[in-house]
């Protein structure tokens, strides 16, 4: 039921933790660690609480009201449920990359710098450096060095997606959370973010939820099967695709239903 | 197949097509009418004097409406300056932070019982706050009686704007550790920019051709003056006084001054236009 991975360093703990869209119970008691610099794939069928589970991890499911979390989620041994958490600074730590890309409407350079400058006061000459070193973090830095200029808008979608990565990434923070990255993306760009979770991992902490079980089996060292907001089974990706435990992961797995 | 439901319901296609021409050719004939006679009538007055000098004496020959030209900008733009800020921080109030709660529901309402209110009720509540208790009319007034039109109109336009910014946008700002008032300043506004202007600028193209609201509070002033604590001459006044006095003269300024007063607004929609179109 829980991988063997009591030898690696958890960047968060989740414990006993429910989940409710008002009266409704999104996710519960859910139990399980994420290891720091692994990537960490959810799969499940629509609605298993998958994209609920990773939202409370910067707990931008704060932003609704009628959301709430009981239990514990430690990132390095700090409950983030805390009610005096101050979430900018959370969030600041905890980056997050979504479905759809969302560049913002400024220049490619500012929408990098943007998250940047919210927590350090470069100089110019770092401001670049660092816009370099994230856009080339994100693979995009060759095709876009000749026109850091111009609207984030005016790149393609692989590319704005991959600029949003760079975004999440420029701010360094030690956990990324992505949500279905892929799922609007073409299968050349859906290739060049595989390959960035790849190399991410080496310096974050990587939970993914993705709906394409291909997808969790190329790019995670860990995969967690939800359904109806419960974890049913957590493992190594291998283990997981090759020999899993419970008869619903199998079923899910080999499409005999979700 | 029924042949005879489908040729029903292409003789009520027919018939729907020419009834609705219809309306848009009497719609069009009518606005293309206006236009007609204001160009032909106002051009005849245009010219350097119109541009150049004040208000002529009853009777008299020569004259233009210079006095009433600066005064409609000065109040325009200071009206402007006014409404722009209230009304867009306004709205990003209702869309960002109030959303559901007393306050943003009371103001909502209130802005869409301003919005239809008749401008001549603002024009005497103006009146009867500040002409009344400083004893005389003034430029100060008009602006203030101008801005409660355009408020409303901007603030609409900005909570609507904001709220076409897909919820995602926000989530990504927000995701950043952004704090909250920079997502709406930053972000948000930023990405309804062209809406917003677009706002702006049709709450500006209502306003300068308003004549209640002045009637009551800036009122009119044969001399040229920039000073915002005296009386100010318009131009929707001065049409209104011209049009309906006997003088020759006179009329045909009015004549050139509605003119001028229908290009201004016909270049801001234009412009509101461009600008919107050039985002989406």
């Amino acid at each position: 039921m829980t991988p063997d991975n009591t030898q690696l360093k958890n960047a968060i703990e989740v414990r006993n933790l429910d989940f409710f869209y008002g009266k409704f119970k999104g996710l519960k008691g859910i139990n399980l660690n994420i290891a720091e610099n692994k990537v960490t794939a959810f799969i499940g069928p629509s609605g298993c609480g998958k994209s609920t589970l990773l939202r409370t991890f910067n707990r931008m499911y704060d932003l609704y009201p009628g959301q709430r979390a009981e239990g514990q989620i430690n990132l390095y041994g700090e409950n983030i449920l805390d009610p005096g958490r101050d979430l900018n600074l959370l969030r600041s730590k905890v980056g997050m990359i979504f479905q759809k890309p969302t560049p913002f409407p400024m220049s490619i350079y500012d929408n990098i710098a943007f998250g940047v400058k919210l927590y350090e006061s470069l100089n110019k000459a770092d401001m670049d450096e660092r816009i370099e070193w994230a856009l080339n973090k994100a693979a995009l830095w060759n095709e876009v060095k000749d026109k850091l200029n111009q609207s984030g808008l005016s790149l393609s979608g692989g590319q704005q997606q991959r600029l949003c990565i760079a975004r999440g990434v420029a701010v360094k923070p030690s956990v990324l959370l992505l949500d279905e990255p892929t799922s609007a993306l073409d299968p050349i760009s859906t290739g060049k973010v595989e390959e960035l979770v790849h190399e991410l991992k080496n310096d974050y902490t990587v939970a993914i939820v993705t709906h394409n079980m291909q997808q969790a089996a190329r790019v995670s060292d860990f995969t967690a099967f939800m359904y109806l907001g419960e974890l049913i089974e957590f493992n190594d990706t291998k283990q997981i695709f090759l020999k899993p435990d419970r008869k619903e992961t199998e079923d899910y797995i080999t499409g005999r239903f979700g | 197949m029924d042949q005879s439901i489908y040729k029903a319901r292409k003789r009520a296609n027919t018939l729907g097509l020419i009834a609705s021409s219809f309306a848009m050719i009497l719609g069009m004939v009518v606005l293309l009418w206006i236009l007609f006679i204001l160009l032909t009538k106002g051009f005849a007055a245009l010219n350097v004097d119109f541009f150049t000098k004040s208000t002529p004496a009853a009777g008299s020959e020569g004259g233009g409406l210079a006095n009433a030209i600066v005064g409609s900008l000065l109040m325009v733009i200071s009206c402007t300056l006014i409404s722009t800020p209230i009304g867009v921080l306004a709205g990003i109030f209702l869309s960002e932070y109030g959303d559901r709660s007393k306050i943003a529901v009371i103001t909502r309402f209130v802005t869409d019982i301003m919005l239809s209110a008749p401008s001549i009720v603002i024009g005497l509540f103006v009146y009867a706050i500040i002409v009344a208790h400083i004893k005389h009319f003034s430029g100060w007034a008009g602006t203030v009686a101008l801005s409660l039109l355009a408020v409303p109109v901007i603030l609409k336009t900005t909570e609507n704007m904001l709220r076409l910014i897909p919820a995602t946008l926000r989530e990504a700002a927000y995701a950043l550790g952004t704090p909250k008032w920079k997502v709406s300043l930053s972000v948000i506004l930023r990405a309804a920019q062209s809406g917003v202007m677009t706002g702006v600028l049709l709450a500006v193209a209502r306003v300068s051709g308003e004549t209640a609201p002045l009637l009551f509070t800036a009122l009119n002033n044969q001399f040229f003056s920039a000073d915002m604590n005296k009386p100010m001459a318009n131009l929707p006044v001065v049409i209104y006084q011209f049009a309906l006095s006997p003088y020759t003269n006179w009329v045909n300024l009015a004549w050139g001054g509605a003119l001028l007063i229908t290009l201004t607004v016909l270049g801001l929609n234009i412009l509101a236009r461009v600008f919107f179109r050039e985002k989406s």
